[in-house]
């Protein structure tokens, strides 16, 4: 009947289709597409090649966060935080983490050389909002993690030039057993204007869930928000730029739930009513009966007025 | 096959149907089964004879045309096209006709728009297979009014499988699947996208003697009232359930309060 000429697609096409799948995975569930999409394509090599490419590009993503070998921190695995091929700095234990990214751990870890961390001048700055995002999130977030980097100027010496700090917070939560996932993921650009004197924060924060016991019901959310305040001493621009981030994030979060409340009353108006307009149940037995829609409409007094 | 349905319920919905052209063009074997499992967003189609709009999917699908249940034509015209026998035409015919009119006392009459089409063909014995698609497009710019949806559209799929057993009575199987997806995007919320699809099933032997139709449109109306409940407590219910779960609200008296008040309303 079909097409049944189709040709086989080519191997780099399954691969391009199996990265395709992996990305698209939602939050912390990519191990799972990972044994579905072995299955389908049948063939380990082709697997692999696009596992290899596919998986660090969805860790950084979602920024997920392995365990030092011994237990002696966490390393956040996003696009700031990497300095080599499968090499990502945590500037808190200021260690080096080596990853394995087709199965999500640390394989070792390595103390940081100086190059690879920031100026004691920069590290003031990047310490103490460390210290005030980490409170706040502990607050904020039942099971979130953050980490602060120095994505520009790191090896600024002393005042006289701009710099850039990037926030990153991500929190998931995983109910496999209950069918349904979800993550928040925030990152916040800190740019600290020297010769203007004052800092931009610009975020973007993402929303995900995705239940999938009766079906496949995806929540996808994103937000940008920008701000800015006077530059400080590195405490007191730490503690102005996190109340910024908890103002931002708080009032994303209500708005989120306005949206909620004010959906199933869009959906049920615009798209679907409950009832019938007669709000009796429809008279299928009689509707049966008549040959003309006409007729079905006057007895159930539609008529177009 | 197992495999390629676990792919389908974890791509996120909006890019379902990348997705299974995907799966089908590594898995040719399998695409009876997966064009028949996996829901896809539904296309409509005019009908030359009668201008009416009809709706595309496998059942009614030959080659590369589809039939108008309107009409019974194949669009592109086909030679040697597969047709219902007289009596199935004669059941579809009404079918089309009643839905048609259900369809518009349920989206609220005021607003123009939603499509409907029922599609009959004989199955094993003397049974047959029914299925009843709705298509409805909220958005701002399509058939909704000007509304809080910048996209919004409501697709359902009825396929019962109906086969006669003894005693002057039939069963009715019944699998049923709503996709929803809504889109709202404003300063303050950003972008904000909800969609998926849940499917149910439902199995009932009656009498013949209320005509199929009857039977049909009947378990179809309950199911799409189990449906409507489904789609609050998961799309919206549980969605919430898990962003509050990531970041509790600050105010919980407040939220709370919120909670009790919108359970109230009917």
């Amino acid at each position: 009947m079909s097409d049944e000429e189709e040709t086989q697609p080519t191997d780099d096409q399954k691969i391009e289709i199996a990265k395709w799948f992996l990305l698209n995975a939602p939050a912390g569930e990519i191990q799972y597409i990972a044994k579905d999409m072995k299955a389908v394509l049948q063939d380990e090599t082709l697997y692999t090649t696009a596992a290899a490419v596919a998986f660090p590009l969805y860790n950084k993503s979602h920024m997920i966060c392995l365990d030092f070998p011994d237990r002696s921190g966490e390393v956040m695995v996003t696009p700031f935080s990497e300095i080599g091929e499968n090499e990502y700095v945590d500037p808190r234990t200021a260690q080096v983490a080596v990853v394995d990214h087709v199965n999500q751990v640390c394989r070792r870890a390595r103390p940081a050389n100086d190059e690879e961390l920031p100026t004691p001048y920069i590290e003031e700055y990047r310490y103490a909002l460390d210290i005030e995002v980490t409170k706040y999130v502990s607050e904020a977030y039942p099971k979130g993690i953050c980490s602060v980097y120095c994505v520009n100027g790191k090896d600024v010496e002393e005042p006289g030039m701009d710099f850039d700090l990037v926030v990153v917070i991500s929190a998931a939560r995983l109910n496999p057993q209950n069918f349904c996932n979800g993550s928040w993921r925030s990152i916040w650009n800190v740019e600290f204007k020297d010769e203007a004197q004052f800092v931009e924060v610009r975020g973007t924060l993402q929303v995900g869930a995705h239940y999938f016991e009766e079906g496949n019901v995806q929540l996808d959310a994103k937000h940008e928000c920008k701000d800015s305040t006077m530059l400080m001493s590195p405490e007191d621009s730490a503690h102005s730029v996190t109340t910024i981030i908890r103002h931002h994030e708080t009032e994303y979060l209500n708005s989120l739930q306005t949206s909620y409340s004010k959906l199933p009353d869009a959906t049920f108006k615009d798209l679907r009513r409950k009832l019938p307009v007669t709000r009796t149940l429809f008279p299928w037995h009689n509707a049966a009966q008549f040959s003309l829609r006409r007729d079905i409409q006057k007895s159930l007094g539609l008529e177009k007025k | 096959m197992e495999a390629a349905m676990g792919l389908m319920r974890r791509i996120p919905p909006k890019h379902s149907e990348a997705a299974l052209t995907a799966l089908l063009s590594l898995l040719p074997h399998h695409s009876a089964d997966l064009l028949s499992q996996v829901d896809q967003p539904l296309q409509v189609l005019c009908d030359v004879d009668s201008g009416k709009q009809f709706i595309l999917c496998e059942y009614n699908r030959d080659a590369d045309s589809y039939r108008s249940p309107w009409s019974n034509k194949y669009h592109p015209p086909l030679d040697d096209g597969l047709y219902p026998s007289q009596e199935l035409r004669k059941l579809e015919v009404d079918a089309n006709d009643v839905f048609m009119v259900y369809l518009d006392q349920s989206i609220n009459r005021y607003y123009e728009g939603g499509t409907s089409s029922v599609y009959i063909w004989e199955h094993e014995d003397e049974g047959f297979i029914a299925c009843f698609l709705i298509k409805k497009d909220g958005s701002r710019t399509a058939d909704g009014r000007r509304g809080y949806l910048e996209e919004g559209s409501w697709e359902a799929i009825h396929v019962i499988e109906v086969v006669p057993l003894e005693e002057a009575t039939a069963r009715y199987c019944l699998t049923s699947s709503v996709m929803l997806s809504l889109t709202t995007n404003d300063e303050s919320s950003g972008n904000f996208n909800l969609s998926g699809s849940i499917r149910r099933q439902m199995n009932m032997d009656l009498p013949v003697a209320a005509g199929h139709l009857c039977n049909m449109g009947r378990m179809i109306e309950e199911m799409e009232s189990k449906l409507r409940y489904s789609l609050d407590q998961v799309y919206f219910g549980k969605t919430k359930e898990m962003v509050c779960t990531l970041r509790p609200p600050s105010e919980p008296v407040q939220t709370r309060l919120l909670e009790l008040i919108s359970k109230r309303r009917p």
